[in-house]
């Protein structure tokens, strides 16, 4: 039992916490022991680990090449320079042509903007009607869109190309766009469902008794009380959206390929000497962002994870 | 159902009623048809392709067996297979272990922890391709960490997994576990923060060490945060497919490839639509044991509140 001696010395701080449900609340703990030390050493320590990556990324991306052949993987630039993000966002080659990422970011933008709008339209009509308009037969398509969340991507994608091609939607922008919103019906489905079942019945029924009929209901009583799961449910497919790769990879079609395309031809380019620094500058480029959605939204970012992983 | 369905329309009359329902059934029009048509017409249309001859384009040629035959003394499949499940098992177990040491000490009152919640999450935020890309250079034996350790001094250190076939696949569980333990701590946080506090004191009371506490009774009684984080790593090890494309590309040689590589492969270059559905099929099987397991473990459920009532 050497792990119990390990561990015994933490025992005192564990047991010193107090406990709430919704986070750290309470007196904080006075004393300064070996064990606390401890505690956050193991926190910095790991966290300094989680950082690495990003930090070799963003510190490579401001080297020039000379200084990225040195191999301090670690060590601050010698010379700053921002010529590699130019580059990347600019010049960068993909095979014969050399437009950076620019174009990437505009497709992207182009396919999720109405890819997270009519999914969670979409979705939250779903939502509202399994909650308030059970008809028969209801709950089995539900049921069916939820077992639909588990289903991996390749067991559906033949027949989808052929129903896209069928309809002259393959490879197009309207196609990529209705992929986004069939993938993420099963999640947000849930999620909105999840939501108005919790509002209680008796706004509902009051809506009712006031005449109000289901589109009325939804637009005056329903839709102004989602705004918190909307936001949420925002955030999750902005993100999911913009960081897809394999759905653009199959349906968009070599006019539309988003940024995380892009990226893909541009680092898989072996033509020459291999340019790390405007690879990172690059990638980052391509990670902005979801990073920038997830450093302002906070709370509600993990709000949607959590929400997103009770999926059946 | 119809009692749900005649108590959640309160007071219409039966034809009004069957009007409004009418909207309902407009208004999720999309949900239906995408429910049956890809949700279930789509699956077996996979499923009976794969016991079909079918090439470049599907057909109808029924063949039995074959396909899956193919398939299993493809050597490609045969690797991806065993690929999806050491990295399936590696990376859940890590994944859970770190995840559940991060949120136990998280866990401690922690004055900064939303700032370490920040910094252990952010990596989700990420793709998973961004990550291959950012642990494809990290990892890179000549300009990476191996080298400047040992520029720092440490002249035998050598950790350059993607560049030998028999280690490569360590290198995407370390990607893939950056990737995803901030989601398994904060799921697993939340289940020890929503133990009842009343437990701790009793233990306390009894002289229970922390660790013990932790590990014997709060750990058992989190079943649905565990299920929860499982479930979710579950499905993302099924569909690993980004970041192996990003960070190795299948290689070297063969000995990263994974399943649903093989199924994109089979169909978008080897226009051989019969054995990729094969392959899907074989995808999907573990799915659907997960679902009936669920579905019977449910109905039991359901037959003992039964009983119990």
């Amino acid at each position: 039992m050497t792990s119990a001696v390990d561990t015994s010395n933490n025992s005192a701080a564990m047991a010193s916490g107090s406990r709430t449900l919704a986070g750290p609340s309470g007196p904080k703990p006075k004393r300064i022991s070996p064990a606390r030390i401890g505690t956050y050493a193991f926190l910095i320590f790991m966290a300094a680990l989680f950082c690495m990556p990003l930090y070799v990324m963003l510190v490579t991306s401001f080297k020039p090449m000379t200084e990225v052949r040195q191999a301090q993987l670690f060590a601050l630039p010698h010379d700053w320079t921002i010529d590699p993000w130019i580059k990347a966002w600019t010049s960068a080659c993909t095979g014969r042509d050399c437009t950076g990422l620019a174009p990437g970011f505009i497709n992207s933008v182009k396919i999720s903007l109405p890819a997270v709008i009519v999914s969670i339209i979409i979705a939250s009509l779903n939502g509202y009607a399994l909650s308030f308009w059970r008809y028969k037969g209801a709950e089995f398509i539900f049921n069916l869109l939820v077992f639909g969340a588990f289903v991996p991507f390749q067991v559906l994608v033949y027949p989808i190309i052929l129903g896209m091609r069928y309809t002259g939607l393959f490879a197009t922008l309207p196609g990529i766009i209705i992929v986004h919103t069939i993938f993420g019906m099963p999640i947000l489905t849930l999620l909105f469902r999840n939501y108005y079942q919790s509002v209680p019945i008796e706004i509902f029924k009051a809506a009712r008794i006031d005449g109000a009929g289901f589109w009325q209901t939804y637009f005056r009583v329903m839709l102004p009380m989602s705004i918190p799961i909307t936001t949420v449910a925002l955030i999750l497919q902005v993100t999911g959206i913009w960081n897809d790769f394999i759905f653009a990879l199959v349906f968009a079609g070599r006019a539309n390929i988003p940024m995380t395309l892009q990226l893909n031809n541009i680092v898989k380019t072996t033509f020459g000497t291999v340019e790390y620094d405007v690879n990172m500058a690059a990638t980052i480029l391509t990670a902005l962002i979801p990073l920038i959605i997830y450093f302002v939204s906070g709370k509600w970012f993990v709000r949607g994870i959590a929400a997103g992983a009770v999926k059946g | 159902m119809s009692v749900t369905a005649a108590s959640s329309s309160v007071g219409a009359p039966p034809r009004k009623r069957r009007k409004l329902q009418f909207a309902a059934i407009i208004a999720t029009s999309p949900m239906i048809f995408v429910a049956i048509s890809v949700y279930c017409i789509a699956i077996l249309f996979t499923i009976y392709w794969s016991f079909t001859d079918s090439g470049m384009f599907p057909g109808w040629n029924w063949v039995g067996l074959k396909q899956y035959g193919l398939l299993w003394s493809n050597d490609s499949w045969k690797i991806a297979v065993s690929n999806i499940w050491f990295f399936g098992i590696a990376s859940i177990l890590i994944n859970m272990l770190v995840g559940f040491l991060l949120a136990v000490f998280m866990d401690q009152n922690i004055r900064q922890e939303s700032v370490f919640r920040t910094i252990f999450l952010y990596p989700f935020a990420m793709s998973l391709y961004v990550t291959g890309l950012a642990w494809q250079w990290i990892l890179d034996p000549n300009l990476g960490i191996q080298v400047t350790i040992q520029n720092l001094g440490w002249k035998d250190f050598h950790f350059a997994p993607l560049s030998d076939p028999g280690q490569a696949i360590i290198g995407l569980i370390l990607a893939g576990c950056w990737q995803g333990v901030g989601v398994t701590m904060a799921i697993l946080l939340a289940g020890i923060r929503g133990v009842d506090s009343e437990i701790w004191k009793a233990a306390r009371i009894d002289g229970i060490p922390a660790w013990r506490t932790y590990l014997f009774i709060v750990l058992p009684m989190m079943r649905g945060a565990i299920a929860t984080a499982l479930v979710l790593q579950f499905t993302g090890v099924i569909r690993t497919f980004d970041i192996v494309v990003s960070m190795t590309g299948g290689g070297p040689g063969i000995s990263t490839v994974m399943p649903a590589m093989y199924v994109i492969q089979a169909i978008q270059q080897r226009l051989n639509v019969g054995q990729g559905s094969a392959a899907a099929t074989m995808m999907l099987t573990p799915v659907a044991v997960l679902v009936l397991v669920r579905a019977v473990l449910e109905w039991r459920n359901r037959r003992k509140a039964g009983l119990n009532a």
